[in-house]
């Protein structure tokens, strides 16, 4: 499946946001999701589904002041 | 001493706050934390890189974070990082940063009003950083800011408190607590603005930028808190040779 | 809404009295060093540690009066239209029990009335009425505003308390100005002293300033009638309540008035009154504590107190005053006014007194230029 991950295209198999943070070795305890723009909370992350061409943001905290 | 700051629903006994940025490592944050003894713990969101560790792994669970909207350029993409920050579950917490001038870095009164009003509607603890300008204080106040975080010199620089005179204003006039954020670059200005009256102080590079920030976290901890009892102690008189009592040329007809 | 009555609240009749007694001449000191005064500090400047050192305050309470006001002083004169009153205020000439002639002016005397005063060179005019809501309602006030503000650059009111809608009424109307007497800050002495008619609701007119500051008035006046409560319970209630209103209502001037209560019509005895050194020591301390804030000084004070105060706080002053209604343009007049005057300078008397002091007397100082009425001004 063919996906926007923050800005960069890229090919995917899998087809749940789980299973594709789990793939990309993020720990989605520290992760926000957005998904053609719309916040998708942690704890739905097992049950959505990635569709062709979604737009995804993977955000996390860094340092700051 | 019985002297809590109160934010939003939440009560405060350190009156530090600091930022977790430029760190030549992470790994010193948890002791650079604790020498502070800051409660609440500032923090960015960025999109992650593949391989990047996130820097909650070294901030212990006990501290409130503060995430920033630094990044954001207009109100709408403050309010979007917010919403964000939210969704990542640290609290309702938000210092709103809008900054659209790359070299100055100065913050954006207008765009950052627009984000708090939208913000403290939909329930955050909006914490705005801001130029110290009293009217700029004033809408955020209306607009549901828990504070107002005046810098006291532009953002980074390390030089100490060039806006003394406006931010003593921001304190007079203002009933909200006024947190001093950004220039802050020695434990002594810090002291002196505490002195002054700031409810806390806000400080990120002094403590990141020093040979020991261990050690300088130490001392930021220690000045603030002298400034702020001192303040509470209420300074002594400065003598001053104008006080001195003069005969009676305003008073005379009164004999 | 917030309410001053909520600080009021804090500060409690004990506690003003124990600050104040106290206050040692360090915290006298301190208060005399510091920008920013808190109202600890201003109730330190009234005490009386700072009884025994007048002279002192009085060099910081000239050096800011120069630093904000310069050597300016504005002239104002009131016009008294109604002396019609439905209270019973236990110190006022007005009182309704008295059995004096009341005169009520016609919007058409009031103006001519006024058209004299203007002539006379006034252009700082003030509106006083009785408290008779019915017969010097708003709309009247309203009426005989509308005749007279191309007359003047300032029209200001000293009536009874008002609904916030009837002082943006007012505003409309052409009123740029409003003074509201809280009399006594002391709830259960107020309500003694207005024990009949509109006015014994202590805390509508409590917060009728800052109904007027919340309906556009330009500036908003306040004071307390000095004698009736302990010296240290009015003047502290008095400055703290000037220094809430500059403190939320930052776009407004706030003002302070000094009356000290005077003989009348009636017996009234005054209880708590106020000599000449605490009277100029109150003077002193709001200046200090509120050093953004005009002090107006009626003729209720001598020649010689007015003159003396100008160097130490006093910005705004009456001339040609006369405190009873009609009698100039018109007939119709009352035999006697509200207060007796003590100082009977004309406005041509003023004007070279201030100018003996070495200030200049301000015959008009600011003009709304959007008024609406300036079309027809200098008619």
């Amino acid at each position: 499946m063919h996906l926007v991950i923050n800005g960069q295209p890229q090919e995917v198999t899998c087809s749940r946001l789980d299973e594709l943070v789990q793939s990309l070795h993020l720990d989605a305890k520290r992760l926000v999701a957005e998904i053609n723009g719309e916040i998708v909370a942690r704890e739905h992350f097992a049950t959505t589904q990635l569709q062709e061409n979604d737009k995804l943001e993977l955000v996390h905290f860094v340092g700051g002041g | 001493m019985e002297d809590a700051l109160i934010l939003g629903a939440v009560t405060l006994n350190s009156r530090l706050f600091i930022g977790t940025g430029k760190y030549a490592s992470d790994a010193l944050i948890p002791a650079v934390i604790e020498a502070s003894g800051a409660e609440v713990v500032t923090v960015a969101l960025r999109r992650v890189g593949m391989q990047q560790e996130g820097v909650m792994d070294h901030i212990p669970e006990n501290v409130r974070l503060l995430p920033n909207t630094s990044g954001a350029r207009t109100a709408e993409e403050a309010v979007r990082l917010a919403r964000l920050a939210k969704a990542a579950g640290c609290g309702d917490w938000v210092k709103i940063e809008v900054i659209a001038d790359t070299r100055h870095l100065l913050p954006d009164g207008y765009e950052t009003c627009k984000a708090t009003e939208i913000l403290a509607k939909e329930g955050f603890t909006v914490l705005p950083y801001i130029n110290p300008d009293l009217y700029v204080a004033r809408s955020l106040i209306s607009a549901g800011a828990a504070c107002v975080m005046p810098l006291a010199a532009p953002i980074g620089t390390n030089r100490g408190l060039q806006t003394k005179e406006m931010i003593g204003i921001l304190i007079e006039e203002l009933d909200t607590p006024v947190i001093v954020d950004a220039g802050l670059g020695r434990p002594s200005q810090a002291c002196e603005a505490m002195e002054m009256g700031a409810a806390a102080c806000l400080v990120n590079t002094a403590i990141a930028s020093a040979d020991d920030p261990v050690t300088m976290a130490r001392a930021f901890h220690l000045a603030v808190r002298a400034g702020r009892e001192s303040f509470l102690a209420g300074a002594g008189l400065v003598r001053d040779s104008s006080l001195a009592e003069a005969s009676s040329p305003l008073t005379g007809f009164l004999q | 809404m917030t309410s001053f009555y909520d600080l009021l609240a804090q500060w409690p009749a004990e506690k003003r009295k124990a600050v104040w007694e106290n206050t040692d001449f360090s915290q006298v000191q301190r208060a005399l060093s510091k920008d920013n005064l808190t109202p600890q500090d201003f109730l330190a400047l009234l005490s009386p540690c700072a009884s025994e050192h007048l002279e002192l305050i009085a060099q910081r309470a000239h050096e800011l009066t120069l630093r904000f006001f310069g050597h300016a002083v504005n002239l104002f004169t009131p016009l008294y239209i109604s002396d019609v009153c439905t209270n019973q205020c236990r110190y006022c000439g007005f009182n309704a029990r008295n059995t004096q002639k009341r005169t009520h002016l016609s919007p058409e005397a009031a103006a001519a009335e006024a058209r004299l005063l203007h002539d006379q060179g006034h252009r700082h005019l003030l509106l006083l009425t009785g408290d008779a809501p019915k017969l010097s309602s708003p709309a009247y006030i309203a009426d005989v505003v509308q005749r007279i503000k191309p007359l003047f650059a300032s029209v200001g009111i000293e009536v009874y308390a008002l609904t916030e809608d009837e002082y943006a009424m007012l505003v409309a109307s052409g009123v740029d100005s409003m003074t509201m007497f809280q009399e006594t800050y002391d709830p259960e002495l107020y309500a003694w002293l207005h024990p009949a008619g509109p006015k014994h609701n202590y805390r509508f007119r409590l917060d009728a300033p800052q109904r007027a500051a919340a309906a556009g008035m330009r500036s908003v006046g306040v004071g307390a009638l000095l004698g009736l409560a302990p010296f240290e319970q009015d003047t502290f209630a008095t400055g703290l309540h000037a220094w809430w209103l500059e403190r939320h209502y930052p776009g407004v001037d706030i003002g302070l008035s000094i009356p000290r209560i005077c003989p009348h019509e009636g017996s009234f005895t005054v209880k708590h009154a106020v000599d000449d050194r605490h009277f100029v020591q109150y003077v002193m301390a709001l200046r200090c504590f509120l050093p953004r804030c005009s002090i107006t000084c009626s003729t209720r004070e001598s020649a010689v107190m007015r003159d003396h105060l100008i160097p130490l706080g006093v910005t705004r002053v009456s001339a040609g005053v006369s405190t009873a209604v009609g009698g100039r343009a018109t007939k119709e007049a009352s035999p006697t006014g509200q207060f007796e005057i003590t100082d009977h300078r004309s406005l041509p008397e003023m004007i070279a007194a201030i100018a003996a002091l070495g200030y200049q007397a301000v015959i008009k100082d600011w003009e709304d230029p959007t008024a609406s009425s300036q079309a027809t001004a200098c008619a």
